[in-house]
């Protein structure tokens, strides 16, 4: 039974706190500031008024940026922190502050993609911003969590957030869609996933994982706990779109606005491995035999039809969500090896696909002018002549999601399949490299599209500092990581081994 | 058979009954008095497992509230049937879709359930009886022991305030949107 929080807990958990009084701060501010219809009805023209609700875009932003900003400031002190708070609710440890750092690096370059955006789209900033730092805050929590309850908490916190921000821009009959399909499917697969769990809390009398780990260790085989298990699977199979469960993905991202696609395809995905890493290695590893294989199974299916549906699409977010799914397939991989080697690489993996997956969005972003959507391939044709700098940003992306060597995504691949070879399963590492080879495929035409097609039917890229500053950051990322990875490899191996030694130790006790 | 095992098989029967009724009903004025059935069968059998704060919390947040919102919702969409004129003619679980997915999906989970259920391998884990279901020990777990679980629900529960108010309301532009 866990002991509640103490006085002295309330230091651990403050990147929570900081993010949520920053969170309700920003509610605030958006009533505060002097309101874009105040102006209208005194009289203000509508230059005046979108000038107003520029401006009030841009206030908000900003204070987003900085509720971030102080967040990452408050994980300074607990890096080398390892406890357990409020009696085994939430794990401080290095497995947390890693993804952390990732969730809230996404979460600053999705509020400066976004800028521009909602200024085109006219959408309130306030509840924007405000619903992207609780998705955030769910994200932290997934990640700490190492109790049932906890996990579960925060993925609702995120799962709510990002069914309303897949909504968001109301007018958009495919927003709305996009929104609906998320809720439904989401609902449901919550609903299993939540089945599953409460299988498993009804077997070990526990919603502790680590405690879970030890009532579990040592028993036979228990017919009930491989249906949990099944169970468990499919719920987070939905979460990171894997398939037979990623029929949600397609429409979501391309009807859900471009940024908060960009963060759902990053932020959600990363959250849900890191609750998956946690719920198996440190809650079942007595059962890994059977979620071994079940995750084996899952990867090759995951990997194959994502990349084969993405060869045929002819909208850049649909097969950027197709791709993503094959993405997830290849992090399944580390799952699959289950050892700290395979851990660090699906964490290096989750980063380097941060940064990638963000730029190519932010590229799509400038794309987006107030008549076009700018997704459709179509509108890239020729982008090279018109605007050379995005189309080099874009082709580096690119190449670096085909996994192409000086790019950090072949660094991020070479390590997956490495350690998925290193744990005996070499024909799982083969098939991960044919499919890489499928996928350049469809990645190169995009390319084929910026640099050989040159009748220029798309739009101007519509360029902006944040979004400046946004892909100039993925891209120093993508090609640093990828010449120089030392100092990423080292934080993921140390990450990494804080996670299921704990769970293993005691399981082997 | 002593009379609690007899109001249990008697409690399940009607939830189960209920709920395949539910789902069942052209009507969805009928299919949300059913679930309310459903949900008091849900209550009898809470208050076997010596529950009964939850079986009373079941009857008045479930059975109640929310139950009432449903109603609701049902009436104010002023959907009677939902189905059109042309298809009225084969019921909606007998048609080609729901049979083919939906059937292959419940009769899995069925077998997957029995042979679980039934493949019996070592006991359950320990649970604290009989303390839990006092309306005390369930304020002391809620508020101290998950406290934290308890304060991060209440971020949820704005968000989905925050959300109601997003989609719910005009554009700051002043535009309908």
């Amino acid at each position: 039974m866990p002991a509640g929080l103490a006085i002295s807990d309330f230091y651990y958990i403050l990147p929570e706190l900081v993010i949520t009084g920053g969170a309700l701060l920003l509610l605030v501010a958006d009533v505060l500031l002097p309101v874009a219809r105040a102006a209208a009805a005194a009289g203000a023209g509508a230059d005046g008024l979108t000038e107003r609700h520029r401006r009030r875009t841009q206030i908000l932003s900003w204070i987003t940026l900085g509720v971030i900003g102080a967040t990452v400031l408050s994980l300074a002190p607990f890096a080398d922190t390892h406890v357990e708070v409020a009696g085994g609710l939430i794990a401080v440890d290095r497995f947390a502050l890693f993804f952390k750092v990732v969730f809230l690096a996404a979460a600053a370059l999705t509020v400066l993609m976004s800028t521009r955006y909602l200024e085109i789209e006219g959408a309130s900033p306030g509840e924007y911003y405000f619903l992207v730092l609780c998705a955030t805050l769910g994200m932290m929590v997934m990640a700490g969590g190492i109790d049932l309850v906890t996990i579960f908490i925060g993925l609702e916190t995120m799962a709510v957030s990002f069914y309303i921000l897949a909504g968001f821009i109301k007018p958009s009959q495919r927003s709305n869609e996009a929104a609906v399909t998320y809720f439904l499917l989401g609902a449901f697969s919550l609903g299993i996933l939540l089945y599953g769990m409460s299988l498993m809390y009804g077997l070990s009398g526990t919603t502790s994982l680590r405690t879970m780990a030890v009532a579990f260790a040592g028993q036979p085989r228990d017919p009930r706990l491989v249906l949990a298990v099944i169970l468990v699977v499919a719920g987070i199979g939905f979460k990171i779109g894997a398939v037979p469960f990623h029929m949600w993905a397609p429409d979501v991202y391309e009807g859900a606005p471009t940024p908060i696609t960009a963060y759902l395809s990053v932020g959600s995905k990363a959250a849900s491995f890191a609750m998956l890493l946690r719920i198996f290695l440190e809650g079942l590893p007595a059962t890994s035999a059977d979620w071994r294989l079940l995750f084996e199974v899952l990867s090759i299916v995951t990997m194959t039809v994502g990349n084969v549906a993405a060869l045929t699409q002819t909208n850049l977010k649909r097969m950027l969500a197709y791709s993503s799914i094959a993405h997830a397939g290849y992090v399944l991989m580390g799952v699959v090896a289950g050892t700290p080697r395979g851990v660090s690489a699906m964490l290096i993996y989750l980063l380097i696909y941060a940064f990638m997956q963000l730029g190519a969005f932010a590229v799509i972003v400038m794309m987006r002018r107030r008549d076009v959507v700018g997704d459709e391939l179509k509108d890239y044709s020729g982008l090279s002549a018109r605007n050379p700098l995005a189309a080099f940003a874009m082709l580096l992306f690119m190449l670096s999601l085909g996994g192409i060597p000086p790019t950090a995504g072949f660094m991020g691949k070479f390590w997956l399949f490495g350690a998925a070879i290193d744990a005996g399963y070499v024909w799982l590492a083969v098939i991960g490299v044919l499919n890489s080879a499928i996928s350049l495929y469809y990645y190169v035409r995009v390319v084929v599209f910026m640099y050989l097609k040159t009748e220029a039917i798309g739009s101007e890229p519509a360029f902006s500092a944040p979004l400046g500053v946004v892909v100039g950051v993925t891209l120093a990322a993508t090609i640093v990581l990828g010449v120089y990875p030392r100092l990423l490899f080292e934080a993921a191996e140390a990450s990494a081994r804080t996670l299921g030694v704990a769970g293993t130790a005691i399981a082997l006790k | 058979m002593t009379a609690e095992t007899v109001l249990f098989y008697v409690f399940a029967a009607v939830a189960v009954v209920a709920s395949m009724l539910v789902i069942a009903q052209r009507n969805p004025i009928h299919s949300v008095l059913l679930l309310i059935a459903s949900f008091g069968a849900l209550s009898g059998l809470y208050v076997l497992l010596e529950a009964p704060f939850v079986a009373v919390i079941q009857i008045i947040v479930y059975a109640g509230a929310i139950m009432v919102l449903f109603l609701f919702v049902v009436m104010l969409l002023n959907a009677p049937h939902e189905e059109t004129g042309h298809d009225l003619a084969v019921h909606p679980l007998l048609r080609p879709g729901p049979l083919r997915v939906g059937g292959v999906l419940a009769a899995a989970l069925v077998v997957e359930l029995v042979w679980a259920l039934t493949a019996h391998g070592g006991e359950s884990g320990a649970f604290p009886s009989g303390a839990v279901s006092s309306v005390a020990a369930i304020g002391r777990s809620l508020f101290r022991d998950y406290s934290f679980q308890f304060e991060v629900t209440s971020v949820l529960i704005l968000v989905a305030m925050v959300g109601a108010v997003v989609l719910a309301s005009r554009g700051p532009t002043g535009r309908a949107r």
